[in-house]
């Protein structure tokens, strides 16, 4: 447990780092896990290190982000102001980007499989 | 009596009953979605309401609240961080589907964030809401962080992260159904992408493929959106 918290404050460090040197145009905790996934990727680091700690902290997440949230109080009236735009953006957005990103795997695996029989 | 009172308000509003309150609340709420599975009823929604209208009526402030509850605010780093690992364990079932995967994500981040954005910009929603709206569709701790660099309200970007999430999960197995697609590939990715853990919980569902590559899509989303959004604000 320990070990693996200190391999992921210590990515976590390292993406702060990046992400200083970029401008912040990225922020750390990203670019942190992506470090991690190159890390495991090309085996300079072993899963067995990471693999408690990792899943015990993304498996409850949810319960770390109660603080923002819970700040959603403060802005009750920017809410109710745009209701609308609220709701009607995400509703619609949230449709188009399903609709898009499955047809656009399904037609590319279909497309790829194809491919794959042409060549045999 | 009042006496008594004033001596218990600095416990009700210091670190261990605050804390104590949010896991108790958290924990109400998985019972809750367990037991009903009524995928409305997400613990999230459930602890802030408990804990918002607990913060109205004991007159603690939000910022008292947000200082005394900041270890939970810290861990959402190195939970983004944690899923580098989530992101290395599921790499045995994207083999082969690496360009179509990254190509499909690709094009629904931008979907995602100009759809929104343009949007809520029709609608007369000013910049706060706009870059509080654009990582709408990134699990939440990656949300805060860029809603927070580009000028938006962490608080409001994870309200919008959760409505999103659970309208996502609600109506993406309809949409997906209607449309007629059979990857499961397509599926997992397309839930994963649009509603993050939401998403992921009912593509487990659909089936551990499905499941594990909605996780996968939320990591891949989570990094496309933090490259799209500095772009996205030229929309506003």
């Amino acid at each position: 447990m320990i070990k693996g918290f200190f391999f992921i404050l210590l990515f976590y460090f390292l993406g702060q780092l990046v992400s200083l040197l970029i401008h912040g145009f990225i922020p750390g905790s990203v670019i942190g896990m992506i470090l991690l996934f190159l890390a495991l990727f090309f085996k300079v680091i072993n899963p067995e290190n990471v693999r408690t700690t990792a899943t015990v902290i993304t498996k409850n997440m949810a319960v770390f982000f109660v603080p923002a949230a819970v700040g959603l109080m403060a802005y009750i009236e920017i809410v109710s102001r745009n209701f609308l735009a609220i709701i009607v953006g995400i509703a619609i957005s949230t449709i188009l980007t399903i609709v898009t990103v499955a047809l656009v795997q399904e037609r590319m695996e279909k497309r790829g499989k194809k491919g794959d029989t042409a060549h045999e | 009596m009042n006496e008594l009172l004033e001596q218990l308000k600095p416990l009700f509003s210091g670190e261990v009953f605050l804390l104590t309150l949010v896991m108790g609340s958290f924990l109400l709420g998985v019972f809750l979605y367990k037991r009903t599975q009524i995928t409305l009823l997400q613990p999230l929604l459930i602890t802030m309401l408990i804990i918002i209208p607990f913060l109205k009526i004991t007159g603690i402030e939000y910022q008292t609240f947000y200082q005394k509850t900041n270890i939970l605010n810290f861990m959402l780093g190195p939970s983004v961080v944690a899923l580098g690992y989530v992101l290395y364990e599921q790499i045995e079932n994207v083999k082969g589907n690496v360009i179509s995967i990254l190509t499909s994500v690709f094009v629904g981040s931008v979907v995602g964030i100009v759809s929104v954005v343009l949007i809520a910009k029709a609608f007369g929603a000013d910049r706060l809401l706009m870059a509080s709206l654009a990582p709408k569709s990134v699990t939440t701790p990656i949300a805060i962080s860029l809603a927070e660099k580009d000028g938006g309200a962490p608080a409001l970007t994870a309200a919008f992260v959760v409505i999103c999430g659970l309208f996502g999960g609600l109506v993406g197995p309809i949409i997906l159904r209607r449309l007629g697609i059979n990857s499961k590939i397509a599926k997992g990715l397309a839930m994963g992408s649009s509603s993050h853990a939401l998403g992921t919980a009912r593509a487990m569902e659909m089936g551990a493929l499905e499941g594990a590559i909605s996780g996968l899509a939320i990591g891949i989303m989570g990094i496309m959106t933090a490259l799209l959004i500095p772009f996205a604000e030229w929309l506003f």
